[in-house]
């Protein structure tokens, strides 16, 4: 067999002579490859993005006996087809980049569905090696998998791993070490095209003969151009003949149906690799998942289940996370603004209200929020790692399509309630573009934390005992307004189109705590970051703002503009203090608390909720609630939106879609809520 | 033996097998399925069917949820009991 040959002597091993070498690790989604890659790299690794594209990338090194093997992480996809970025990412690097190796990572409990990923990396001609990971959780659903057996039926090495314990590292790179002394046998063997479409594909391998692009190797190319793949489909037909091209083409149009007689093929060769290797459970045996799910994602009980989930999730988020912040900011904030005015004793007036008032209070403020953004992050990674998660977006699916999204958009939103910020990003998760887009535009609907932290601090000010149940029907109306929204946009823009709903639901497992810990510090560091770059400029900008020109809040530029858009602010009956705190806060949505200290705070001898509740009717301080909630993103999300549309076109039309429905609402609320004399 | 009737996936009830027997979505569709595994002559098996909304059906030892519309355009025989 010729491919056969090619490949033999590409990896015909004379052992790596050089230090360095690169190690891909491709593998589908919910097979543990993150935690293999957290295992091997530790903390040293970097998060970033791939070039022009809005799809993670994760590299780290390591130190193996005298090699440093830098480590990629592929983005985790199902197949190697073009049908989306991640999969254009993965294939484009292991055929242009040509790493040294490539690990596949497949799980024990979904042997078959997961090799369908290998069965495609195995052509590309790159030495492969197969981690054969989760074997506790295929024990747990009574799969066993023998690695020798599949190991000779493959041809290329399988090595048994339980990743979320550490086992089997040792395996691995001791599998590394033979492969760079040039000790591995490789005889893998192919899979073809199903028998019915054999003599289509030799057909088209003739026709492409000696037209194939270097670093694509042939039998891959015609494979793939059977799929119906558009990028090697226009690469192919600018460098062949147009006359060959129109022959192709022809074929290709006859025989659409190739593409599911490759994938058919592809299946085939699964089936003959593992049937020696695998044990399968007993008929009638119901494995830990199944019995889970009959409640997890039972219609009604699934619901029930979710709603205790979710309360549970807020209930831990606040209740620890709040007085840590309390703490931060009384022990950590304050000191520090008063050691700044100790340094800065002999700077003019204005750097140090820039530094106290402007860094540290803006910046500050913000980071304050990290316990509880960090506590709601844990609480989510914990969900979405032993697989929860994708019951909840299942058994919000219903709910959803009344928006003309499904389930998967129900995550990304649920994020929100923590940050817009990871629920705007975490739309990457939603395949279709028009369903993503409007999943980014009602994400900021969503109540985050810090705006939850300023209905929790206002509430008591107007409402006293009740304060907690117009938290919760404020937080329930915004919900309301984000699906009324949901409804309106996807009737009017996205045409009720019905985007298509296959999601797997992956077997429970308990993940590993290192692991996730790293989760969580990489997603904090990234809010940190923001907080550290657009919040610092917001900051600086807003306090000059409310400094100039004559260092009096009162005549400064805020002022002026809060002056000037007060006739809005009065339909919601706010006077220029609550508009102008409005307006801060879309720097950072706590800022309204923030500002409305800074205008109440240096005068009066009561508290700043004393002050507030004795200056503002319930009926204003319902408005400026809701106002708030639903005001425009803050600068964070807006920078988040705009780098994930890639178009200020969306990201405007973000912008004053909310400043309507806000101004909108919270003008109606007060209305009503004047006329029942509140 | 004769031909058994072909159905909908959407049709099968909670706990009832088939084999796939063809894949009648458009083509990107199709490709997303076979890619998981539903490939025609596999066995598949309803995990949960409520009569609306999504379904979960288990094929190659994997649990996939899909909306009705999906299970629409799905054509199976039932097994045989």
């Amino acid at each position: 067999m010729n491919l056969y040959h090619e490949f033999r002597q590409r990896s015909d091993l004379n052992g790596i002579k050089a230090d360095t070498l690169t190690i891909a690790l491709a593998g589908q989604p919910n097979m543990g490859k993150s935690t293999i890659f957290n295992l091997l790299t530790g903390l040293n690794q970097h998060v970033g993005n791939w070039p022009g594209k809005t799809v993670e990338k994760k590299e780290g090194e390591f130190q193996h006996n005298d090699h440093t093997i830098h480590l990629i992480d592929l983005p985790g996809t199902y197949s190697l087809s073009a049908n989306s970025p991640e999969e254009i990412i993965a294939r484009n690097f292991i055929l242009k980049e040509k790493p040294d190796l490539v690990v596949a990572v497949v799980s024990a409990a979904n042997l078959e569905r997961s090799l369908y990923l290998v069965s495609e990396l195995i052509v590309l001609e790159t030495p492969l090696m197969i981690v054969l990971n989760m074997i506790d959780v295929a024990e747990q659903e009574g799969f066993t998998v023998d690695a020798k057996i599949l190991q000779a039926a493959i041809g290329v090495p399988v090595i048994p791993m339980i990743a979320s314990r550490a086992s089997g590292v040792r395996g691995l790179l001791d599998y590394f070490d033979q492969f760079i002394e040039g000790k591995l046998e490789f005889y893998p063997r192919l899979p073809k095209i199903s028998a019915d479409h054999q003599h289509v594909k030799e057909l088209i391998d003739q026709l492409i003969d000696g037209f194939v692009p270097d670093f694509y190797p042939k039998n891959w190319a015609s494979m793939k151009l059977l799929e119906g793949d558009p990028e090697i489909y226009d690469i192919l037909k600018s460098v062949l003949p147009l006359e060959r091209w129109e022959m192709i083409d022809d074929i290709l149009k006859q025989h659409e149906d190739a593409g599911l007689a490759i994938a058919s093929g592809r299946y085939e060769w699964i089936e003959r690799n593992v049937r020696a290797a695998v044990n399968r459970p007993k008929l009638g045996q119901v494995g830990l998942t199944d019995r889970l799910d009959r409640f997890a994602t039972h219609p009604i009980g699934g619901l029930i289940l979710l709603a205790v989930i979710l309360g549970l999730t807020f209930w831990l988020t606040f209740s620890i996370g709040t007085p840590i912040q309390e703490w931060m900011d009384s022990k950590i904030l304050v000191p520090l603004g008063t050691l700044a005015q100790v340094w800065l004793i002999d700077a003019p007036a204005w750097v140090i209200s820039l530094v106290v008032d402007g860094v540290i209070g803006g910046v500050g403020a913000v980071v304050t929020f990290l316990p509880i953004i960090i506590i709601f992050f844990a609480a989510f990674g914990f969900l979405e790692d032993i697989g929860y998660m994708a019951r909840a977006a299942y058994v919000m699916d219903n709910f959803m399509h009344w928006m003309g999204l499904h389930g998967k958009s129900f995550l990304p939103l649920f994020l929100g309630f923590g940050c817009n910020v990871p629920a705007v990003m975490g739309t990457r998760v939603i395949e279709s573009w028009p369903a993503r887009i409007l999943t980014i535009i009602l994400a900021p609907f969503v109540p985050c934390s810090a705006r939850l932290a300023v209905i929790a601090f206002l509430a008591p000010a107007f409402f006293g005992s009740n304060a907690f149940l117009i938290s919760w029907g404020l937080i329930l109306s915004s919900i309301v307004i984000l699906m009324i929204v949901g409804v309106i946009l996807n009737k009017i823009f996205f045409k009720g189109e019905r985007t298509a709903f296959i999601m797997e639901l992956p077997l429970y497992h308990i993940p590993n705590l290192r692991s996730a810990m790293l989760l969580i510090w990489q997603r904090s560091l990234s809010f940190l970051k923001h907080a550290g770059t657009i919040i610092l400029m917001m900051s600086i900008v807003v306090w000059a703002l409310s400094e100039f020109p004559g260092g009096n809040l009162e005549t400064s530029f805020l002022a002026q503009i809060g002056n000037f858009v007060a006739p809005v602010g009065e339909w919601m009956g706010l006077d220029w203090k609550l508009t102008v705190a409005l307006i801060t806060s879309f720097m950072a949505k706590e800022n309204a608390i923030a500002t409305l200290g800074v205008l109440y705070g240096r005068t009066a001898e009561f508290g700043l909720l004393e002050t507030i509740s004795m200056t503002y009717s319930p009926a204003v301080g319902l408005a400026f609630m809701v106002v708030t909630l639903l005001f425009i993103p803050c600068a964070a999300t807006v920078a988040a939106i705009k780098q994930e549309t890639g178009s200020w076109k969306w990201t405007m039309a973000n912008i004053v879609l909310m400043l309507a429905v806000s101004i909108g609402v919270a003008s109606g609320v007060y209305a009503i809520a004047s006329r029942l004399g509140l | 033996m004769q031909s058994l009737p072909v159905i909908p996936l959407a049709d099968l009830k909670s706990g009832e097998s088939a084999t796939i027997s063809a894949l009648k979505a458009g083509r990107n569709i199709n490709a997303r399925l076979s890619t998981l595994g539903f490939t025609p002559g596999v066995m598949i098996y309803m995990t949960h069917n409520y009569g609306h909304g999504p379904i979960v059906v288990t094929v190659r030892d994997t649990r996939i949820a899909l909306g009705r519309g999906e299970a629409q355009t799905i054509l199976v025989t039932r097994e045989k009991e």
